[in-house]
């Protein structure tokens, strides 16, 4: 890590933003860039480490947001009560679905993943007790501190980059360890890792089950700070196809790249959705296509290999 | 005779899924690249008919290949200005380039033409007539088998024609293709052209009696991956047979179960066949 004194200016700018801005919605847009990032960075687990391109991450995303409400309006639990309830879940959901979809390659793996995201979604619009086609509502009023109710986005900003400190920490030792290497192995193909010896299922489980439960959590953290939820913003397969975009225009497979494509696509969205208020999530998801449709085009493996490129360059010029 | 009532409307739509389908399964053979856009292209093509009707006053004998028509346009300018330069990038690269352009499609639609359904008269190919107690609705019967016939012609012209052989040879080995005179893009393009233009024709033929939506196009999709899957890729009489299936199984679980729960079953079949079978029913590998 020979960028460090880059990370610590990024993470004193991301830790400072809160205070170095007054305005309330750019308070907010931090809050979300740092809550996008857990749940990128998450799918980048497998995603991009291990090379599994998940088009179903709303399953796990959605079970942690639903796990939270519900635990509120069944027993009356503040909602983040519900998060290890939502990783339980998806830890549950993701070996059942994972070990026999691991068998798939390449394409088949990730409409395999649709598949069985648009199953869950369409179960809980249908559910009565996950609110059906309504969806579910937080406590309107904070009742005590625990239901981590707030009118301002600054305490939402610090418990998100707790948790992203706390992820990007394990994905920093994940990827120098043992398992960092397979997984490495196993996104060049899963026949010459096995040759190598690689447990290629098992390794591949293990990064979905730790890729499912961050998920999971973000998807809680969604729920407790927006405070509603419905079967279409929590498990929707555009929920799925964001943590996709967020991750491969940073760039897949890197420790960064989750939140750098936060950085920029989260600003983007929101101001679009601020412009063109009610009907802008159509102009939100156009610009949002269009600007992976550019990415797939001419840079396929994100801005990180812009970075690399430019940095390579100059450790080359100065020997 | 209420479930062969239902048998029957859920073939007529099934052919209509193989019509599709079976552009989305020879893309995916030549070149193991998967259109998630697919089902956006029969919402586009679906608009067309619409439009063509209500302000140019085409009957479907003008708006069925108009649309085939400007979606083989589409498709080939896809191939050339996007698939050509993701295929060659990792897999990653291809998912999002599609995927992107539907997103770009589907939402375009939705700012254009408003997230309301419409739809066109009822009427169109004439009305529902009974044949031995069985009720069929003329537009449904002239859209399954329109829709056979098609599909089977494609089959046909790429089992028995020249140009079938280039495009199959393509497919089969790119290299060998070249040493043999045969220019791979060139092919790929025309068989994004066919493959979007099979969009063109049966999106044009829902039309006649459903509803259009910007959003339509994805569980389109959806049923359209389901339908190759199954079938195998590359293979037009698997995707014929697994779309008539598929037709079949919808409308049957939709009066069995219900409406809602009729992808819930269609899902978890092809799930399971992927988990059993992964290579798909009719595929060989």
């Amino acid at each position: 890590m020979k960028q460090w004194p880059l990370v610590l200016i990024g993470f004193l700018f991301i830790a400072a933003w809160p205070l170095l801005v007054d305005d309330v919605f750019l308070q907010r847009v931090g809050a979300l860039v740092l809550l996008a990032a857990i749940s990128a960075s998450a799918w980048n687990l497998l995603g991009g480490y291990a090379g599994q391109v998940s088009v179903g991450h709303a399953v796990y995303f959605g079970a942690g947001a639903y796990a939270s409400l519900v635990v509120y309006t069944e027993l009356g639990w503040p909602p983040i009560a519900g998060a290890p309830v939502g990783v339980a879940v998806s830890l549950a959901i993701a070996a059942l679905i994972g070990t026999p979809t691991f068998r798939l390659r390449g394409h088949y793996f990730s409409m395999a993943t649709i598949a069985a995201a648009e199953l869950f979604r369409i179960l809980a619009a249908n559910w009565p007790l996950l609110g059906a086609a309504v969806g579910l509502m937080g406590p309107p009023v904070p009742r005590t501190v625990a239901d981590l109710s707030f009118l301002s986005p600054i305490p939402y900003h610090y418990l998100f980059l707790a948790v992203l400190v706390v992820l990007l920490t394990l994905t920093w030792k994940m990827q120098r360890s043992r398992m960092g290497y397979y997984l490495a192995a196993i996104r060049g193909g899963d026949r010459a890792a096995r040759s190598l010896g690689v447990p290629v299922l098992r390794y591949k489980l293990y990064a979905l089950l730790l890729s499912a439960g961050f998920t999971s959590i973000a998807g809680s953290l969604y729920a407790v700070m927006v405070g509603f939820i419905d079967p279409d913003s929590a498990l929707g397969i555009l929920i799925s196809v964001k943590l996709l975009i967020i991750a491969a225009l940073g760039g897949a497979g890197t420790l960064f790249g989750p939140l750098v494509g936060a950085m920029i696509l989260i600003p983007l969205e929101e101001t679009t959705n601020a412009m063109f208020g009610g009907g802008g999530t159509g102009i939100t998801f156009i610009v949002y296509g269009a600007i992976i449709l550019l990415v797939a085009r001419f840079q396929p493996r994100g801005i990180a290999a812009l970075w690399e490129a430019i940095t390579t360059r100059r450790a080359s010029r100065v020997p | 005779m209420i479930l062969l009532q239902v048998t029957v409307s859920g073939l007529l739509m099934g052919s209509v899924y193989a019509l599709f389908s079976s552009g989305l399964t020879l893309i995916w053979g030549m070149m193991n690249v998967v259109n998630f856009a697919h089902g956006d292209f029969v919402m586009l093509a679906m608009y067309a008919a619409f439009f063509a009707f209500t302000l140019l006053k085409l009957g479907p004998i003008f708006f069925i290949p108009g649309a085939a028509a400007i979606l083989f346009v589409l498709g080939v300018v896809v191939y050339l200005g996007l698939v050509r330069h993701v295929a060659k990038g990792p897999m990653l690269a291809q998912i999002l380039g599609t995927f992107g352009l539907a997103l770009v499609l589907r939402y375009a639609a939705f700012w254009a033409f408003t997230a309301n359904f419409v739809s066109l008269p009822s009427n169109l190919a004439g009305g529902t007539f009974d044949f031995y107690g069985l009720r069929i609705e003329a537009s449904r019967l002239l859209a399954g088998v329109l829709a056979l016939v098609i599909t089977t012609g494609m089959h046909l012209v790429l089992t028995r024609t020249a140009l079938g052989s280039r495009l199959l040879a393509v497919a089969e080995d790119r290299n060998a293709a070249m040493l043999m005179g045969i220019r791979p893009d060139r092919m790929q393009a025309v068989a994004w052209g066919i493959g979007a233009a099979s969009t063109g024709v049966a999106g044009a033929l829902i039309a006649l009696f459903f509803y259009v939506s910007p959003t339509v196009g994805e569980s389109l999709s959806l049923i359209a991956f389901v339908v190759v899957c199954l079938g195998g890729f590359g293979s037009v009489p698997g995707a014929l047979i697994a779309g008539l299936g598929i037709g079949v199984i919808q409308a049957l679980s939709a009066y069995l179960i219900g409406a809602v729960y009729q992808d819930v079953i269609v899902y978890s079949l092809f799930l399971l066949v992927l988990w059993v079978r992964p290579q798909g029913l009719m595929g060989t590998n």
